[in-house]
């Protein structure tokens, strides 16, 4: 039997060029600037005010409703603007920058040095469900995978729903990304900590991690820590992209279908990354909030690749000058991966939670091929892992036919990039869909608030 | 017999039973349309735009003939004519509305607003809008990727390939604002037309404050109300740092154009002063 989803998906080149990297802790820097947006939903709500001195880990902004997040800081120090600052698109966003002295950034170093533990064992073994969704509501965790998802929202399905198994996701199916790979080398343990918390937060009696075949160390390591433990096991998975998502991971796994225009939780499976695992194993053990992630630096021509601990909200262009800086033939950089990243304009920004790996690509592998008519290949038919016709979607939002693009599922599109990655004669599908998606989206949504 | 004989008999007997029942049920269900209705969408142009407020130039014509004053029946793309002919037919007086104009509010041309970044995604501004900020750092400006251009059935619209900026031609111009609808960044309004098709407009949509939208262009209205002091009329309001004048109240003197440090304020339709002929001409005699 092949360990994989059967429709579509393609396998571009993996180049990770960072996946024998150790985990590089990043010196706390002594700015950094803090976004209220940095997950899907609501924006937080900023509850500081100029001139008011924090600690490491202190709130920052609040969740504003049940899909929003908390966020937090990770430098002691003043609050010195509150204000708008372009993110890497170009866009404003609302931040707070923090400036931390000698003394917060000495007593930053003294706490990380000593990092006592909050909770014992036992402790942790007496929390209820209820008391663990709230850990993780307040630490402001979301979805490390990308997506940025608020992980509490994950937690609490609609009522009559029920998940008998926890996915793990350490599939990390996007090139040049590793990640998720040197976590999982790293911390195995704390994973598997974390993995039962969310087992037990989500009331299921089983998980499985998906790892792809990449990574045989991480599967190795995996299999030997949960031998003996009935309630976790290692789903070895081929190489296929895009694995990596909810839907395609749920299918290589378990063989369910999540049903179209429904949650994973549909088909009794919730998904979470292994970097959210670790996550809520700090925040429940450690009592600290999501004010760290994993990012890899990477590309052909960068000095010091790797996979880099940042503060979120740290300067990206201080975590690359830390790589060894913008090398002389860039022509792209991009926030994520090669294939669902989006190419930045400034690197003057602030980092966010969302933020998997920053990609600087040479000047010659940086643009796209000249467009050339649609020859009725169906490479993108063959390649769309949802089952779509991309062909079609691309043309019918091309021609702001908004109704049959609806009738046609484009809501059910992924964003992987199969289809522009397959197309022989370079057409920008996904852009089209991408826009077909985000406009059919508002229409529905406009829909359902007039009934 | 012969079978073209029996093959002419049955085609021909089951053509007449055909045509009687066509023509039965054409009287029995016949509908009795106003005729003036087909004599008014004659005299429209039939590009099916929209800009009347009506799904085309059909469902126009119906209004038309049904109603009982025309007030707010214009078809944009017909004219004064063309409406005083549709009055004519309806026996109704046609309306005053003044004719309209696209105008657009950003002057971001290559030379003004400097480059930060080459984007070779589809060809279309809604997409890039929603991938990141542009090829510039103006969060407020034209996108340039022709949005306006494709949606406009009336060829009135084209990309200026040295400044990168749409321009509209005022004669072929309806005013029935497809584009204004289009137009992500919502820079483009429908203004008067103007007496002479003779108007001034703030070519700017930046909402920064002066010195960063002037970093971010050198054509860009930084909101010194220089325009709304010396304006005679009250036409200019200034609101986010941002100038607007009121195309009703604007008596065309042109006093905020000379006043504007950043020559945001344009205008078109007026004659050329001797100066700007000059000018004009140094140019085209060293392009030669």
């Amino acid at each position: 039997m092949s360990h994989t989803f059967h429709k579509g998906g393609v396998h571009p080149p993996e180049n990770k060029i960072t996946a024998s990297c150790h985990i590089i802790e990043v010196e706390l820097p002594r700015e950094v600037v803090v976004t209220f947006s940095q997950h899907i939903g609501a924006m937080a709500v900023c509850c500081r005010s100029k001139g008011e001195h924090v600690k490491r880990g202190d709130l920052i902004a609040k969740a504003s409703g049940f899909v929003s997040a908390n966020v937090h800081t990770p430098i002691s120090g003043t609050v010195t603007r509150l204000d708008k600052w372009k993110t890497a698109f170009g866009y404003a966003a609302d931040t707070v920058t923090i400036v931390a002295d000698d003394e917060d950034h000495a007593g930053d170093m003294a706490s990380i040095a000593g990092r006592e533990t909050l909770r014992t064992a036992k402790e942790v073994a007496s929390l209820s469900d209820k008391d663990i969704v709230e850990i993780i509501d307040n630490a402001g965790i979301v979805g490390l995978g990308g997506a940025a998802f608020p992980t509490k929202v994950k937690l609490s399905p609609p009522s009559g729903m029920n998940a008998d198994m926890l996915l793990i996701n350490g599939v990390e199916c996007e090139p040049y990304l590793t990640n998720d790979h040197a976590l999982m080398l790293a911390a195995p343990q704390k994973i598997l900590d974390g993995i039962k918390l969310l087992m037990k937060a989500a009331g299921t009696d089983r998980a499985v991690i998906g790892i792809e075949r990449n990574k045989d160390d991480a599967i190795k390591l995996f299999e030997k820590l949960t031998t003996g433990d009935p309630s976790i096991s290692v789903a070895a998975l081929d190489v296929k992209y895009p694995q990596g998502s909810e839907k395609q991971l749920i299918k290589a796994v378990t063989g369910r279908e999540v049903p179209s225009g429904a949650l994973p939780i549909a088909a009794g499976v919730i998904v979470h990354n292994v970097a959210t695992a670790y996550a809520v194993y700090e925040a429940v053990y450690l009592g600290k909030p999501l004010i760290e992630r994993i990012i890899t630096v990477t590309g052909p021509s960068v000095k010091r690749p790797g996979n880099y601990n940042v503060p979120i909200g740290m300067n990206i262009a201080d975590l690359v000058d830390i790589a060894g800086g913008v090398p002389a033939d860039t022509g792209k950089i991009i926030l994520g991966g090669p294939m669902m990243g989006r190419a930045v304009v400034s690197l003057d920004a602030p980092t966010i939670k969302g933020v998997s790996g920053i990609l600087m690509l040479p000047y010659d592998k940086s643009h796209r091929d000249a467009v050339q008519p649609c020859i009725r290949c169906a490479a993108c038919v063959d390649a769309c892992p949802m089952g779509l016709e991309p062909y079609r979607l691309a043309t019918l939002s091309r021609h702001k036919m908004w109704d049959e693009a609806e009738d046609d599922k484009i809501i059910n599109c992924i964003e992987c990039g199969c289809c522009s990655y397959s197309c022989p004669s370079s057409r920008p599908i996904l852009d089209y869909i991408r826009l077909g998606k985000t406009t059919v989206g508002s229409i529905i949504r406009d829909r359902q608030s007039k009934k | 017999m012969s079978p073209v004989i029996i093959a002419i008999i049955v085609l021909g007997t089951t053509g007449i039973a055909g045509a009687v029942i066509l023509y039965a049920v054409a009287k029995k269900f016949y509908v009795n349309e106003d005729p003036r209705i087909a004599l008014i969408e004659e005299l429209l142009p039939g590009a099916n735009c929209g800009g009347c407020g009506r799904s085309g130039c059909h469902d126009f014509a119906c209004a038309c003939a049904a109603a009982s004053s025309l007030d707010n029946l214009v078809c944009p793309g017909a004219g004064t004519e063309v409406m005083t002919k549709i009055g004519d037919i309806v026996g109704l007086a046609p309306s005053t509305a003044k004719a309209k104009i696209a105008v657009l509010h950003c002057n971001g041309s290559c030379a003004n607003r400097p480059v930060t970044s080459t984007y070779d995604g589809a060809k279309s501004c809604a997409i890039l809008g929603n991938l990141y900020i542009g090829a510039s750092d103006c969060a407020y400006g034209c996108l340039g990727q022709g949005d306006c251009v494709a949606s406009c059935r009336w060829n009135a619209i084209h990309m200026d390939p040295l400044t990168g900026l749409p321009v509209i031609d005022s004669e072929l111009c309806t005013g029935c604002g497809a584009c204004t609808a289009v137009c992500p960044r919502h820079i483009i309004e429908l203004r008067d037309k103007g007496p002479k098709g003779r108007r001034v407009w703030v070519a700017c949509a930046n909402k920064e404050r002066g010195a960063l939208a002037l970093k971010e262009c050198k054509a860009a209205c930084i909101g010194c109300s220089k325009c709304r002091k010396i304006c005679p009329h009250d036409a200019i309001t200034v609101e986010n740092n941002l100038s607007y004048i009121d195309s009703s109240k604007c008596k065309l003197c042109r006093k905020c154009e000379a006043v504007c440090p950043t020559g945001s304020i344009i205008d078109s339709g007026f004659p050329l002063t001797l100066k700007e002929m000059e000018a004009l001409a140094a140019t085209r005699h060293q392009q030669k």
